[in-house]
């Protein structure tokens, strides 16, 4: 755990109070470049709402969300403008898939590349006048569009509706449209909901080889364990707002703590007399 | 949809209550003059045959309906290959264009028809600029009017007080109502849906107060007369030239007429049109235009991808105002006279039919749309009163056929596979 010295995520304390309900409370969680880092727990136990904090959707009641960007230095995610953080690399996907679903694939891949595109054609005034560089600019979009089309076997709907598409691919144009903004850290909102075991396998394959080839620090939350287990460098474990636990997908298998807070706790207490007496006559109703 | 005869017949006697319920103060009622001043009539015979017509209107209405439904689901009537019809939508698109910039020329031109041409490229343009904010960025902007207002009243004032001459004044007129674009999307940013409706819509009727009681700047109700025609080079198109200058019939060596100036205007606003089409034809395949429909699609999900929502509202309604702004600074100089009155709400509610009806984001659409509902009024004169009572029935009509407006298919604006390299590869 050399890395974790200075991790590219580094979150502290993040509490997010709604009213009176504390949804999430002093979590700390780290999440760095070429790892996987999960986030598990119980419905309802704040995995989201960490989410939507750290990718600019709600301003935290509390906390740090300290993100060391290669080039710009620290920046403190919750001090930004919601859609800032995106274009410091922190990008998401949804847990309800959210594509623009009239816009074709590759028109949702071009969108996402909205902002290095913006800067390339002058706010698009290059692009009005028609000048070479926009042209050149718009052809190298395309062919990063392409090029995760086809990683994601998404090539032959590139022309497609989104809205149209079966939910599975769905699921894998959110993920290669995030993947289009080149992001730092792609943080994915249970990417393996609603997908066959297949599917899934086929996901967890494709975040291994994004890890692997770009050094893109993933964060993951979600329900399917096998997936989880299976790919994640670390666990964090989540249960009413608090983490419980953190480690490595063996610890946390064998941590009581989370088998408890996943199954609930054996019955410890001693019965009360009455019933004990009841099991002991073999269930049979007293007159 | 069908349904049985006794169930259409229930529909049928419910719209015939409404209509003898609504009848009575419309119909039953009427009023004489007689001997001892204005009396009141009545005439409850006529009742029962109104609410017997409505009933038969209502059963034929459902019949048609399920009848159309059957249709449509039987397919198209002719079935017309993709490429076939996309070529056959180009070619109407160039002949469209070509005659709009024959017509002056054809021998069916006369003062009426280049008058009528010219208020249906004024709509044209007032539906291209709203068809930025409503169609592509889906802000549903029921105010619209009002920067067509502020680009009119704009064009009257620097023209009358400072003297400048149409060039320079139309672009002005076309910035000022951007920068009060830019100026109403602020507020409202955080709005959607209904309430974004009634802002615009209040935005659009303090627009027409304001310039309806600033009498020292907009002369009131009286509006400002005397704008001044837009010269050809400096060339002017009445019948005598001010002291030192010549006339346009002079220099081309024609007899004077009063249609030259009405061509001139066609032609300008003819050449607006085309360039405010082209612009916004382009934007679309632009990243801003891209991050507008985005933006209708799904706020979130932009925001996610680092789009700032703010920035692209806003020049969404500037881009929309900028075209109402220029369709307005025209109608100034074209009336020559500006007053309240062209500014009204019916005027908004107008442009936003034509871009419903014409298929939200199509620019086609919102050309046949403005030619319909321009012309159609206008066709319609033979049934004197009743013609705009066989406007909205064709509205309706028009609706019920083709629910998501005459074209609403969306084309995508860049393809991975051009068309034709992908019919190559079935052949």
């Amino acid at each position: 755990m050399t890395a974790a010295q200075a991790p590219l995520l580094q979150v502290t304390g993040l509490t997010m109070r709604f009213g009176g309900l504390v949804a999430v409370d002093s979590l700390d969680i780290d999440a760095d470049r070429g790892r996987i880092t999960a986030v598990i727990g119980p419905n309802g136990a704040g995995k989201t709402t960490v989410f939507n904090c750290l990718t600019g959707f709600y301003k935290p009641t509390a906390g740090r969300l300290l993100l060391r960007h290669p080039t710009r230095g620290e920046v403190e995610l919750q001090r930004l403008p919601g859609y800032q953080v995106a274009r410091h690399g922190v990008v998401r996907t949804f847990q309800n898939i959210r594509l623009f679903p009239s816009m074709t694939v590759l028109e949702n891949l071009m969108v996402a590349q909205h902002v290095g595109l913006m800067r390339k054609s002058f706010f698009s005034l290059a692009g009005l006048v028609g000048l070479k560089g926009w042209r050149d600019a718009e052809g190298q979009a395309v062919e990063k569009a392409r090029t995760w089309l086809e990683r994601l076997d998404l090539l032959h709907v590139a022309d497609e509706e989104a809205g149209n598409l079966s939910y599975g691919m769905q699921r894998r144009v959110e993920i290669a449209r995030a993947m289009s903004t080149d992001p730092l850290l792609l943080c994915l909102d249970e990417p393996a909901a609603g997908l066959n075991p297949r599917e899934t396998q086929a996901l967890g394959d494709l975040l291994l080889s994004i890890r692997a080839e770009y050094g893109t620090g993933i964060l993951l939350i979600e329900h399917d364990m096998s997936l989880v287990m299976g790919i994640s460098d670390r666990i964090h474990v989540v249960e009413y707002g608090r983490k419980i636990a953190e480690g490595t997908p063996e610890e946390i298998r064998s941590d009581e703590r989370v088998i408890k807070a996943y199954l609930g706790e054996p019955e410890e207490e001693e019965m009360p007399a009455v019933v004990a007496q009841d099991l002991g006559n073999g269930g049979e109703a007293r007159p | 949809m069908s349904t049985t005869l006794a169930h259409r017949a229930k529909d049928g006697a419910l719209a015939a209550l409404l209509a003898l319920f609504l009848s009575v103060p419309f119909v039953g009622l009427y009023t004489t003059s007689t001997d001892q001043g204005l009396s009141l009539a009545t005439r409850w015979a006529w009742l029962p045959v109104i609410a017997a017509i409505v009933f038969a209107g209502r059963l034929a209405l459902g019949f048609a309906t399920d009848a159309l439904a059957r249709r449509r689901a039987a397919g198209p009537l002719i079935d017309i290959p993709e490429e076939t019809g996309r070529k056959l939508g180009r070619g109407l698109v160039l002949a469209g264009i070509a005659f709009a910039v024959l017509l002056p020329l054809t021998p069916l031109s006369d003062r009426y028809v280049l008058d009528l041409g010219t208020t249906v490229l004024i709509y044209i343009m007032l539906g291209i600029g709203l068809n930025v904010t409503v169609g592509l960025a889906g802000l549903l902007d029921l105010g619209y009017v009002a920067f067509y207002a502020i680009g009119a009243y704009t064009y009257a004032i620097l023209s009358t007080a400072l003297g400048l001459g149409f060039w320079v004044c139309l672009p002005l007129a076309g910035l000022v109502a951007a920068l009060f674009g830019v100026m109403l999307s602020l507020p409202i940013l955080r709005l959607r849906g209904d309430y974004l409706a009634i802002v615009t819509l209040g935005f659009g009727e303090i627009t027409r107060i304001v310039i309806l009681n600033w009498q020292s700047l907009t002369g009131g109700t009286n509006g400002i007369s005397g704008i001044p025609r837009p010269t050809f080079f400096g060339l002017t198109l009445d019948r005598r030239a001010p002291e030192g200058e010549r006339t346009f019939h002079e220099v081309f060596g024609l007899t004077y007429s009063s249609e030259h100036r009405l061509i001139f205007l066609y032609f300008i606003i003819l050449g607006l049109v085309m360039l405010a089409a082209y612009v916004v034809w382009r934007l679309r395949r632009l990243p801003v235009g891209r991050a507008w429909e985005a933006l209708r699609e799904d706020e979130i999900a932009c925001r996610s991808l680092g789009i700032n929502p703010t920035a692209s509202k806003v020049s969404a309604y500037a881009t929309g105002a900028l075209l109402g702004g220029l369709a307005g600074a025209f109608f100034a100089t074209r009336q020559g006279f500006v007053s309240p009155e062209s500014f009204t709400f019916m005027e908004s509610a107008i442009i936003v039919a034509i871009v419903v009806l014409g298929g939200m984001g199509s620019q086609v659409g919102v050309v046949i749309a403005a030619s319909f509902i321009v012309l159609l009024p206008e066709f319609a004169r033979d049934f004197s009163d009743y013609r705009m009572l066989v406007f909205g029935a064709a509205m309706i009509l028009i609706m019920v056929w083709r629910p998501g407006g005459l074209l609403s298919g969306r084309e995508a604006t860049i393809r991975l596979v051009p068309r034709a390299a992908k019919k190559k590869e079935a052949a």
